[in-house]
């Protein structure tokens, strides 16, 4: 290892070890922390508590969900949410019947179209939600999806 | 583990689609000796187009396995696209690419 190279490498590590001592996050890639509470929510009430802090929300006909009706294969169900909506803060992707209701959340960032495509698992028929967070207000479309094979069994 | 994505734009709009290989275990399977599988999954997704953050996500384990993953924003051709995840083993990885 070059000289210079050594101490850029020290350097920036002893910026980091201040930054960790000083209770901050590292610099260079802050990941948020993972939502342990509401990813762990045993019903959707709960996690919808825990994400937005509210339950409370309206059915919205500018949310749109395609799913299948029918999903032959509970382990893979592909799920596109789009918003019709301005101003959209996050989607989230709710699936009542599985043991943790909360399956996806997705924070809206510059420029990004409120549109998310995902294929997730479903233990089996279930009503489905998506949850848009817009101009402050939650919305959702609901879904019912048949599973005839679940997909979280061994 | 990777990421492969392709970023293609019409008329302004850029649709980002990317497929991980990742088992995402939920942590509920047994193998074949009855021992749980312990989880393993993604759970941190940042998306950048030159450089800015335009989406970040969380996952849980109900997310398939080798996830697949498309969004929309506004931008050109010759953005670059980086996607950088984070799985619970707190193993990153990260894809990169240009619209086209």
């Amino acid at each position: 290892m070059k000289r210079r190279e050594f101490l850029r490498k020290v350097g920036f590590a002893g910026v980091i070890a201040a930054a960790v001592s000083a209770g901050l996050s590292l610099p260079k890639r802050a990941w948020a922390a993972w939502n342990q509470q509401a990813f762990r929510s045993k019903t959707t009430s709960e996690a919808l508590n825990q994400v937005h802090g509210s339950e409370s929300m309206i059915d919205s006909d500018k949310i749109f969900m395609k799913a299948p009706d029918i999903a032959e294969n509970g382990a893979v169900v592909p799920i596109t949410i789009q918003a019709d909506l301005p101003n959209v803060e996050s989607i989230s992707l709710l699936v009542d019947e599985n043991p943790n209701p909360l399956a996806a959340h997705y924070q809206v960032g510059k420029g990004l179209r409120p549109y998310v495509s995902t294929r997730i698992k479903m233990g089996k028929t279930s009503a489905v939600h998506a949850v848009v967070k817009a101009d402050g207000h939650l919305m959702k479309a609901t879904k019912e999806i048949k599973v005839t094979i679940g997909g979280c069994g061994g | 583990m990777s990421i492969r994505m392709r970023a293609k734009e019409q008329g302004g709009l850029v649709t980002v689609k990317a497929l991980v290989k990742h088992p995402m275990e939920t942590g509920q399977r047994k193998d074949k000796n009855g021992n749980k599988i312990p989880e393993h999954f993604i759970q941190q997704i940042t998306a950048k187009a030159n450089g800015e953050v335009i989406m970040e996500a969380q996952w849980s384990p109900a997310v398939s396995k080798n996830p697949y993953l498309a969004f929309q924003y506004d931008g050109k051709k010759g953005d670059t696209i980086e996607i950088a995840m984070i799985d619970n083993e707190g193993k990153t990885f990260d894809g990169k690419g240009k619209v086209k």
